[in-house]
């Protein structure tokens, strides 16, 4: 299993989120999440502008074993979609943190409950026992 | 090697080329305008009867199957079906039987229908029975939309909440769905059971119903089953029970008296129709008092006239409240017919044998397995008529996960479990025998299953290319997926 990456905060359903510095958050899956998930082959995307809230559905990914919904680590609006997913959705395998990105959201309305790189290690490792 | 056997069929046409046992029969011209006569020729295959004969055995040849192969698939109850049940359902009388006959010339065949109305009441503690709905999909899109009938008609409309626990078959919350309900789902707690506190927190003047199969798809009986049917009674909700492992307790447990509203029952798979090929199936469904007059139409009945008795069919005229049609006609006669004669071949005595039987090889190959050295993902429960193994150490020490050990399972000639469901269980298989399988099969799918794990770990052997005997190699999943292509062009040949 590889480092998590120390710049992001991450949910206990495995979506990371990361901070931009125009006030954005760019989400993704974790690297854990892609590995259960296996091969990604759709990735269904939400519309840009679309508001979201804390917990809720935002984006389904399937691979060849389930789809699986990925869920919005906080409350905001959709200011962009990684378009470049639909054709190419394993790049969230290669890359989970960096072009597998899936979406970017504005801030707004509630913070839902977001772990540490600490906390969401000990997560993993409980997992895993 | 290019094989000409392999061919398809269009492949090895040639033009002329006659079967003639299936020649129509051109002895009477049918008296069809010429204006519907097709003028191109149909593409079809020339060929000879024996090319024809050869083809589909050879085909057949290269099928897993359960006539071939012991086929534990997990949630889908792969059992044998008696022969019997086939050839009597195949009796002149009722497969020349024309569906819109008078009913009169069909009495036979309805009273084989009542009488199943009658035992599937019984054996589900239910008080109606109505055998329409095509498959199982469907039986539970009529059932939950009895449950919304039920509620329209007293006046109840906010009522669109179904709850449905996460290890529930995918296809409870997309029938929520279809019907404009959101689905509710709640967790499982470690031990299999449904979390208690969480269905509590999530029932409100909202909840619709519940959806649930006990045993679950984790192969265990929820025992809170009770307590679970009070929350959501409570609450003003209804109890949906999902049919799917019905198997485990036939002439055992009765959803009726679980305190259910409405079942559907897949007769295909637990009353003897050769299933898993996309049908055809039957969805029957069992109501409780309260939903009785919603039941889809046509229900047979029975009456008695002058001393004689006459079966027909309800309809729209008897049942006002019904939700309606759901196909032309009744369901499929002869998956209804086969259900009928296996269930009177078994009798009362037989449904208990059945889940005794089937229950017995669950925890019998369970108990083999965990000596075998294979985790039970539910260790302190007793399996129903399935159970899950999880490969997740073997998946991470030997690089052999739950689909390695499910491809390396067709090099020893046995049908894969079920892999990678329900998805709260890493690198799991779900495992199930049922109940005619002897106890030999049994040991020897033990047997291929540690010697996989042993060559894995002893000899560093890699199973990421499994099957290596089969006649279609490991299928490149991902790209099946993403270009699926299952055409095939009479010009250009099979596309590659």
């Amino acid at each position: 299993m590889s480092e998590l990456p120390g710049d992001l905060q991450y949910t206990s359903d495995h979506e990371w989120l990361r901070r931009e510095d125009d006030g954005s958050v760019t989400v993704g899956i974790t690297d854990h999440a892609q590995s259960a998930l296996g091969d990604l082959v759709y990735v269904e995307l939400p519309e840009v502008n679309q508001e979201v809230e804390a917990g809720g559905d935002m984006a389904v990914v399937e691979s060849v074993k389930a789809a699986s919904d990925v869920y919005a680590p906080i409350g905001g609006t959709v200011v962009a979609v990684n378009e470049a997913l639909s054709d190419d959705p394993e790049a969230i395998n290669n890359d989970p943190y960096g072009d597998g990105w899936i979406v970017k959201l504005e801030p707004g309305g509630d913070e839902g409950e977001l772990l540490s790189p600490d906390a969401y290690q000990a997560l993993l490792d409980d997992i895993d026992s | 090697m290019d094989n000409y056997l392999d061919k398809l069929i269009f492949e090895k046409s040639r033009e002329g080329r006659r079967a003639y046992a299936q020649a129509p029969d051109t002895g009477a011209e049918p008296d069809i305008p010429e204006a519907f006569l097709r003028s191109d020729r149909p593409r079809l295959p020339e060929v000879s009867e024996l090319q024809v004969v050869r083809h589909f055995t050879r085909l057949s040849q290269k099928n897993f199957s359960i006539d071939t192969q012991f086929y534990p698939l997990g949630s889908c109850t792969m059992k044998y079906n008696p022969r019997v049940c086939n050839s009597i359902a195949l009796l002149p009388g009722f497969a020349g039987r024309h569906p819109l006959g008078p009913v009169s010339h069909g009495q036979g065949f309805l009273s084989c229908m009542y009488e199943l109305q009658e035992m599937l009441k019984e054996v589900t503690g239910m008080q109606g029975v109505s055998l329409t709905p095509m498959a199982g999909a469907q039986g539970e899109l009529t059932g939950l939309a009895m449950i919304m009938a039920y509620h329209k008609a007293r006046g109840d409309l906010e009522r669109n909440e179904i709850i449905v626990p996460d290890a529930a078959h995918g296809t409870n919350p997309a029938t929520a769905t279809m019907l404009g309900c959101v689905a509710k789902e709640i967790p499982t707690g470690s031990d299999g059971d449904i979390d208690i506190e969480a269905l509590k927190a999530e029932v409100s003047e909202k909840t619709a119903g519940i959806m649930l199969t006990n045993p679950s798809t984790l192969g265990v009986f929820e025992r809170d089953i009770i307590e679970v049917d009070d929350i959501v009674r409570d609450a003003g909700g209804l109890l949906y029970y999902d049919g799917a492992n019905l198997n485990a307790i036939l002439g055992k447990v009765r959803p009726g008296d679980m305190g259910f509203d409405v079942i559907h029952m897949n007769l295909h798979k637990t009353f003897s129709t050769p299933h898993g090929g996309g049908g055809p199936g039957s969805g029957a469904v069992g109501v409780a008092e309260r939903l009785l007059p919603f039941m889809p139409v046509p229900v047979v009945g029975r009456k008695e006239i002058d001393g004689g008795t006459v079966y027909d069919w309800l309809t729209e005229k008897d049942l006002p409240q019904t939700i309606g049609r759901l196909s032309g006609f009744m369901g499929n006669a002869g998956v209804l017919l086969r259900a009928y004669v296996y269930m009177r071949l078994v009798g009362r005595d037989g449904m208990r044998r059945i889940a005794g039987y089937a229950t017995l090889n669950a925890n019998y190959l369970q108990a083999r397995l965990r000596d075998a050295g294979f985790e039970l993902a539910f260790p302190n429960r007793r399996a129903s008529h399935e159970f899950i193994v999880t490969l997740r150490h073997e998946a991470k020490e030997y690089q052999l996960t739950a689909m390695d050990i499910a491809k390396a399972l067709l090099d020893y000639n046995f049908h894969a479990p079920t892999t990678y469901f329900p998805l709260l269980v890493p690198e799991c298989l779900l495992i199930e025998p049922t109940e005619t399988e002897s106890k030999e099969t049994l040991d020897n799918f033990v047997n291929a299953m540690a010697d996989i794990v042993k060559r894995a770990r002893d000899d560093g052997e890699s199973f990421k290319e499994a099957p290596f005997n089969t006649p279609v190699r490991r299928l490149d999943d991902v790209r099946a997926a993403r270009q699926l292509d299952v055409r095939y062009d009479p010009e250009g040949g099979a596309d590659a």
